[in-house]
Parts: structure tokens; sequence; C-alpha cells
């Protein structure tokens, strides 16, 4: 499972809250939305187009694609995306 | 008004503009990430407070932010270039949407991404790369799992198992595909950087410890998982010409972080045209550099891992190398003083290359380990295009990669070739005799995807005005 380190060499701002899908989660603001999105359990981002296989975040620094959501209507790399109170995120493929 | 423009902010790209600035030039400094760092300085968001010791890489990083932030550059951070033409002229993407840059002088400093070897199962939820799993200990403070198997080759292997043990993940094993002799062969250029040796001796022996199994010599040959997610891996020990033997192990795990070293990020010089060639000990393609950094093409400079891997020292040293050669060629410096400053960086470099190259050689490819990918196993995750495909589009008469893309569409998704681009290219290899001969994906714009109406905006069909039509 993935989960978020804490100790004290880092200190991080108060969660704020995002929507993913129907769902509220808590994230860190500043921390990239992939990062909200895996630590909220959420490995699955979307599907791939012929064999309609599960694919997730593989490389986390904008090459694979793999983490593309929905953003206010625009696709966006979540490994690219800070975090802001109130985003309102839509997966490309919701979970089966 | 720019006079240098430097693409890429890691070390080569943060020490290129700001020696640029320094020296009294208009530096203009473009990275895609919020702030500048590249991976291997890679910053953590600036809402996060750092109230530790982080290490020396982070305060190396640090050190170098500063530096940039004093030095006068401008930076255009969260931007990402999709373009570049000779002049030079580049195109972006910001936030807020599209910006030009026009500049007499260019610094690619790109860096690399990593080298990827498919294998089944390596598409599942909870397969990451090495590069990935050090983004999530550094810059976005995650455990990628609670029992990791880390894999693959390189330096990155001790730093990310030690990562995770040190902030409370178990390590299942490291699956490392070099062999003893391999690293012990690498001994006298390691010993140019007794630091970087002890570091990290002092993380493999602290794995040893905590009874972290290192296996020299083996790969992951599949991941298995039920509901669409990693639960165990299978591995086999690599016989003497470097492939998989039959007998395989399983390992129970909840992630594996993969990777097999780092490749050049070569794709904007070649846009320009720049020469390149197949260099496999510096990480593959290339472009051709004289002694001061500069390309071929005038007023193109390339410094850091992205013309070849020597390692973040030496990058950070040829950025302000290819800065000083840019500033002698703009005139804004005499050649002798140029040559003056650059002349102890010079000896600098060659020190830092020694122990850069060596990393270099332990993470570079491994054909043997392609030949041995599954025929039904997916080679581009993009497009789901399975080793099948691609050795029947070698047999019809694929000669490099880019008839093998269009045959099979390996290389046509969304990453662009990024992620598959080494085993296509090494499957075609295979077969037309060199790396060489397969050939480079063409370059074209855009170099990243874009939504097309980040570019052209909105508009109403009413405001485009429309011309008179010629008489008949």
């Amino acid at each position: 499972m993935i989960e978020r380190i804490r100790n004290a060499d880092v200190s991080t701002p108060p969660a704020v809250v995002i929507r993913v899908d129907d769902r509220e989660i808590e994230a860190l603001p500043g921390e990239s939305l992939v990062a909200a999105l895996l630590a909220s359990g959420r490995l699955v981002f979307k599907h791939s187009p012929r064999a309609d296989a599960a694919r997730g975040p593989f490389c986390l620094m904008g090459v694979c694609q793999d983490c593309l959501v929905e953003l206010d209507g625009m696709p966006v790399l979540a490994c690219q995306e800070p975090v802001r109170a109130g985003m309102a995120v839509r997966l490309l493929a919701p979970p089966r | 008004m720019t006079d240098i423009l430097v693409i890429g902010g890691g070390p080569a790209g943060m020490a290129a503009a700001a020696t640029a600035a320094r020296h009294g030039a208009h530096a203009t400094l473009i990275d895609e990430q919020a702030r500048p760092g590249g991976q291997v300085y890679r910053a953590m968001p600036a809402s996060f407070a750092v109230a530790g010791d982080l290490g020396p890489d982070h305060a190396a990083g640090e050190a170098l932010r500063a530096e940039l932030a004093a030095s006068g550059a401008r930076l255009a951070l969260g931007e990402r270039v999709w373009n570049v033409r000779p002049g030079f002229r580049v195109d972006t993407l910001a936030r807020d949407g599209p910006r030009r840059y026009e500049a007499p002088a260019v610094i690619i400093a790109t860096g690399t991404t990593e080298r990827h070897v498919p294998f089944p199962g390596w598409t599942m939820p909870g397969v990451i790369g090495l590069a990935a799993a050090t983004i999530m200990l550094k810059a976005q403070r995650l455990l990628p799992g609670r029992r990791v198997v880390v894999a693959g080759s390189g330096p990155l292997l001790a730093a990310v198992a030690y990562g995770i043990v040190k902030s409370g993940g178990d390590v299942v094993a490291v699956i490392d595909a070099a062999k003893r002799a391999e690293w012990l062969r690498q001994g006298p250029r390691l010993l140019a950087r007794p630091d970087l040796l002890m570091r990290g001796s002092a993380w493999m022996a602290a794995l040893r410890r905590k009874g972290v199994p290192w296996l020299f010599g083996h790969v992951v040959t599949a991941a298995r998982g039920g509901s669409q997610q990693v639960e165990a891996v299978e591995i086999a020990a690599l016989d003497r010409e470097g492939k998989p033997a039959s007998t395989r192990r399983p390992l129970d795990c909840d992630a594996l972080a993969i990777g097999y070293g780092l490749v050049p990020n070569c794709d904007l010089a070649r846009l320009l045209g720049a020469p390149h060639a197949y260099r496999a000990e510096r990480g593959g393609w290339i472009a051709a550099r004289d002694d001061d950094l500069r390309s071929s093409l005038p007023g193109l400079y390339l410094a850091g891992d992205g013309a070849g891997i020597s390692g973040a020292v030496a990058a950070e040293i040829e950025g302000r190398l290819a800065a000083l050669a840019a500033l002698a060629d703009l005139g804004t410096l005499s050649a002798r003083e140029a040559a003056g400053l650059a002349a102890p960086l010079r000896t600098h470099r060659r020190r830092a290359a020694r122990f850069g190259s060596a990393m270099a050689e332990l993470m570079a490819a491994r054909p043997a380990l392609y030949g041995a990918i599954a025929a039904g196993c997916t080679v581009c995750r993009c497009e789901d295009v399975p080793r099948a495909e691609i050795d029947a589009a070698i047999d019809a008469g694929a000669r490099d990669v880019n008839q093998l893309k269009a045959w099979t569409r390996a290389g046509m998704g969304p990453c662009q070739g990024k992620i598959c681009g080494e085993a296509v290219a090494s499957l075609v290899a295979e077969h037309v005799g060199s790396r060489q001969a397969a050939g480079m994906f063409t370059a074209r714009p855009p170099l990243r995807p874009l939504p097309t109406e980040a570019l052209i905006g909105t508009f109403d069909y009413a405001d485009i005005p429309i011309p008179k039509p010629a008489p008949l």
C-alpha cells in the first residue's frame, strides 16, 4: 500500500479537500495530484485502448502519460499538477 | 529580450543559467516543473518545510536553486517545451497559455528518462519505475509500498532500497541485473569519488544489516497480481550470456520499483537537426559536441546527462562550461576570459566524469534482456503492442524503428515512444546488426502531448476575418 512518510524531517501543510469523481479525498496543498490520488488508495487511473487492461501511474515524471486525468474539462497529467483546495478531478475510467 | 535560453532545470541547466546571468547575459531558464532541480535534485513542493538534514543531494540541490535565484536569470517554470526551430525559437505551453521565446543561443540540458525492459505484468498498477520511486520518496514523501521489490540495474537500486527502509518500509529483496564482478570492475573509477563510493557502501551495509537480500545477476521475469494490483514477482538468475535462466522463484510483495538505467533525452537536439551517434557507454543516442560543449549547429550547446551520461556533478560543471562557451560566442566575455574561467572547470569535469562513467556502464542497455521478452508480453504500453506483433513486422521487412512504428503502432501512443523506445529499438537491432542501424523515432513537434485548445484558445467563428473571394 502506498502511504505517506511522516517524520520530523519534513513538515507538511494542513490537508485540504478535493473532489475525485464523486468522492471527496484529503490532499496536501502543493503536492502533486498523483501523490494525493495514490495516497488515497487509487492505483488504477484508466484502461488501455486495445486490451482494456488497467493502467496507473508508472514514471511520475510526465513521460508515460498513464496518470492522465480530467481537470476542469481539460486532460492533465496528475504528476505535473499541484493540488489546490476544492479542485474537481475526474478519472478517465471509473473503478470497475 | 533573451540572449541565452536554457532548456531544462536540472543541475546542468541551473548552473548554465546562473553562470550566464552572473556574467551579464539575459538568461531564461525553462523547465516543466514548478521548482527547478530536474530529477536528481528534485525539490519538494514549496508548501513542505524541511526541518531536518535530508542529506548531501538535497543540500546540493538547494545550493544550486539559491545560486540560480540570486543570479538574475529569468525563470520560466511550469512550462512544457513542445517545439524548437533553428535561429532559435522555442514554443512552450505555460499554465495560462502558449508562450514563445527567441534567442540567438540555446543550451539544451534536458537530462534523461529511465530505460525499461518489458516483462509479463509490467503494466500492472503498483509497478513503477526506479526513478518514480525516487520521486515518491524524495519529492512527494510517499512510500511506494510496505513490502517492495526493488529491481533493475544501476546506482538507483541502492538509493531507492535505502530510501524505502529509512522511511519505514520493507524491501523484500534487491534484484540487481549486474553481477558482483561488474561492480568490482568499476572499482578504480568509483574511487574517483570516495565520498559517493562510501555513501553507496554505507547504504548497502545498512540494507544488509536489515536482512535485505541483494541478489546480483538476477532479474524480475514476471509480475503477478489479483484485482489489478501487483501481489508477487517472479525472479531468475542470469546465465553466462546474460539471459534469464529457466528456473523461476516467486517473491511476495505489494509494490515493484524497477528500472534499467538512464537514457539521454535528445528529442530537442534531434528536432533541430543536430547529428547524433549511438554510444552505449554514454546511455544511447547523443549529439556530437566539441570540447567546449558546442554542438555542430551554431548557437546550440548541450550540457548534462542529456548529452551523454556523466552524473550529476559533471552535469553541473558542463552547464557552467556551456554557458561560458555561449558567453564567449556572443561576445559578452572575451575568448581569453572565458578560457580562463573554463580551465579549472575542465579539470573538475574530468574527475567527476570518471565516477559518472562507471555508473553509466553499470546501467547501460543489456540487449540479452530484450531478447528474452516473451512473445505475448506487451512492449508498447500505450498501444498494447505485444512482442509477437513486433517480431511479425520485422519478419515482414521492417528494418528501422520508424518502419516498425508505422507497421505496428508501437511508439505512436501518447508517450511518443519514450517508454517502449529502447525495447523496440533493441528488437529491431537484433535483426539489422546494431542500434545505430535501427535508428531513432523521427522527432516531430509537438514534443509532448498538448490539448489543441491550450494552444489556439477559444474563439467564435464570427471572429475569423474572411477575405472577399477573388473575382471569377
